[in-house]
């Protein structure tokens, strides 16, 4: 099999690609050998114990728990605002639909005080919630609300282009056969969606696994209870557990890896099946 | 045909799209409350906390010498890596669009790697290969090189998390474009360089501007990788969102949110910047396909 299998008259091949394949080693595959380097010539007993540690466990559950929930929430809410944005018209859309953008945009320091200002028992929101006796601010529902913040950009772009080329012949048909229009979009509407809506959520959820900056600041890092697992690899760093660090870490890693490819895999077949219905 | 009749439902053209006016209305006001109170709400927090105490208080927060500092830091940190990313996105680009090789959809996978990366890893990373016990460490300390918890070490954090911006917009904007028009320039007798600045890069502008546009931004409201790297020296390695973390974590809410108000000014701007260039991107790509 030779290497380069197109040799038209187009010229700059060689220097393009050594350039990238150094850059991207330099940059990237170096250092991110360096964790999984780290962890595995640690002591085996270090790594096990730092993963196995009451605290790095409650940290994964939280995380998890959390990212799923808030993965959902971006779900509902993106689907909702996707559908309105694509289907209706409305005074202001053009600016509700750069607005989606703008967590994408904010520095998630900025969001993080930002959420808490208005989370807190006295804070706009916050203090709506005070009389249920429900705290927001420094709990868990914090971490879900901050993460559905970061997460929601993601469903929306994920669902907005495939509703917006979506056949209407298929809800004229559904119709003409006597359908309501609940029953159109649960039956022919939600199932051409669910691939955009599954990539959606995978993205939103690997997100918000690793997102920092947004969280730490609302999640007010209580030990076992609202500590996330990106938060105790920063603690590990500053007790100078470079190999525990590394070990949460590569935990992580393969996490967003396994996620990043199912991502691909899912983009990749609903490709294939937007081409065979193109045909 | 105007109707599709079968049996005895007649279903006119555009009504069996259209959802009932109540639900409609329903639904909009739904949305719309949802994303005022997830979007615009926080945006209206930052500015409404930083304008508190009135606009001398906020200017004086603005010309804080220390503000100051972090502000040259983040453009000075963000002023190298994003010129380093927008040469690897377009070397990148052009080997994997205009060119076959075995292992290209690997290479495409390679460079988005960063994106699914959490931003304190990514940070992680470096004080593993040249933080004190890292694998360069001793050598660097022998020699009195600073990288980790000093400036180098910033610019690496913020390299690494805008790196694969500028490449995955390029990537697919040139495979649509083809090799045809390069080609004729070159058989017109055009040498490399003047095919590339004369044929692509009139074709890529507005994508690569969308690019750096979106690496910009991101450069510079980099926290989570920076901050493991940074060691939070203030007017030395503590760029604009680390010390909005300080200000905070300090009490000084009114500075805080005056740091946090030009950070997201600056979202904005790029937000705006951002739909213009795809509005761009679609009026050229419409006016090609005519």
């Amino acid at each position: 099999m030779k290497f380069r299998k197109y040799n038209g008259v187009l010229p700059g091949f060689w220097p393009a690609f050594s350039y990238t394949i150094l850059y991207l080693t330099l940059i990237v595959l170096v250092p991110l050998s360096a964790v999984s380097l780290k962890a595995v010539t640690g002591s085996w007993a270090h790594f096990s114990d730092t993963l196995a540690s009451p605290l790095v466990l409650a940290a994964f559950r939280v995380s998890l728990g959390t990212s799923l929930v808030a993965g959902l929430l971006s779900v509902a809410a993106g689907l909702l605002v996707a559908w309105v944005l694509v289907r209706y018209e409305f005074p202001a859309k053009r600016i509700a639909d750069a607005l989606v953008d703008l967590p994408f945009a904010l520095p998630t320091a900025v969001a993080g005080i930002a959420l808490t200002s208005l989370y807190t028992e006295n804070g706009w929101i916050g203090r709506l919630f005070v009389p249920f006796g429900i705290k927001i601010a420094f709990t868990q529902i914090g971490i879900v609300i901050a993460l559905t913040f970061i997460g929601l950009p993601f469903v929306v772009r994920s669902v907005q282009p495939v509703l917006a080329d979506l056949d209407a012949e298929l809800e004229e048909a559904a119709a003409s056969l006597g359908a309501s229009r609940w029953q159109t979009f649960l039956r022919v509407i939600l199932p051409i969606l669910r691939p955009a809506l599954l990539t959606g959520f995978a993205l939103a959820f690997a997100r918000a696994l690793g997102e920092y900056g947004s969280v730490i600041f609302i999640s007010g890092n209580l030990p076992m209870r609202t500590q996330i697992v990106p938060l105790l690899i920063v603690a590990k760093l500053e007790q100078y557990d470079y190999a525990g660090a590394a070990a949460i870490a590569s935990v992580m890693l393969v996490i967003s890896f396994a996620l990043l490819l199912g991502i691909s895999i899912l983009e990749r077949r609903s490709r294939r099946f937007a081409e065979k219905e193109a045909v | 045909m105007a109707s599709t009749a079968i049996g005895h439902v007649a279903v006119r053209r555009g009504t069996a799209r259209r959802d009932p006016a109540p639900a409609e209305l329903l639904l909009t006001v739904l949305a719309l409350v949802a994303l005022s109170v997830l979007i615009v709400l926080p945006l209206t927090a930052v500015f409404i906390q930083a304008f508190e105490k009135g606009w001398q208080v906020y200017l004086d927060a603005v010309r804080d010498p220390y503000t100051r500092d972090a502000i040259r830091l983040s453009l000075l940190a963000a002023g190298i890596s994003v010129p380093l990313n927008l040469v690897f996105g377009v070397a990148a680009a052009w080997a994997v669009s205009k060119f076959d090789f075995s292992g290209k959809s690997a290479l495409v996978t390679l460079i988005d790697l960063p994106f699914g990366v959490s931003p304190v890893v990514s940070g992680l990373i470096y004080v593993l290969v040249f933080g004190a016990q890292g694998w360069f460490g001793p050598w660097l300390l022998d020699h009195d090189i600073h990288i980790i918890f000093a400036v180098p070490g910033i610019v690496l954090a913020t390299t690494f998390v805008t790196f694969p911006f500028i490449a995955r917009e390029l990537i697919p904007l040139m495979q649509s474009q083809g090799t045809e028009e390069e080609e004729a320039a070159l058989v017109l007798g055009a040498n490399g360089w003047q095919m590339f600045s004369r044929i692509t890069l009139p074709n890529i502008k507005w994508g690569l501007l969308y690019g750096l546009v979106l690496c910009t931004a991101r450069a510079l409201g980099e926290f989570g990788a920076v901050s493991v790297v940074s060691g939070h020296i203030r007017g030395e390695t503590n760029t604009l969102p680390l010390h909005v973390e300080i200000l905070y974590n300090e009490y000084n809410y009114t500075g805080a949110f005056a740091a946090a108000s030009l950070l997201s000014l600056t979202a904005v701007f790029a937000l705006g910047l951002k739909k213009l260039l795809e509005w761009k991107i679609s009026r050229d790509t419409e006016g090609a396909a005519e």
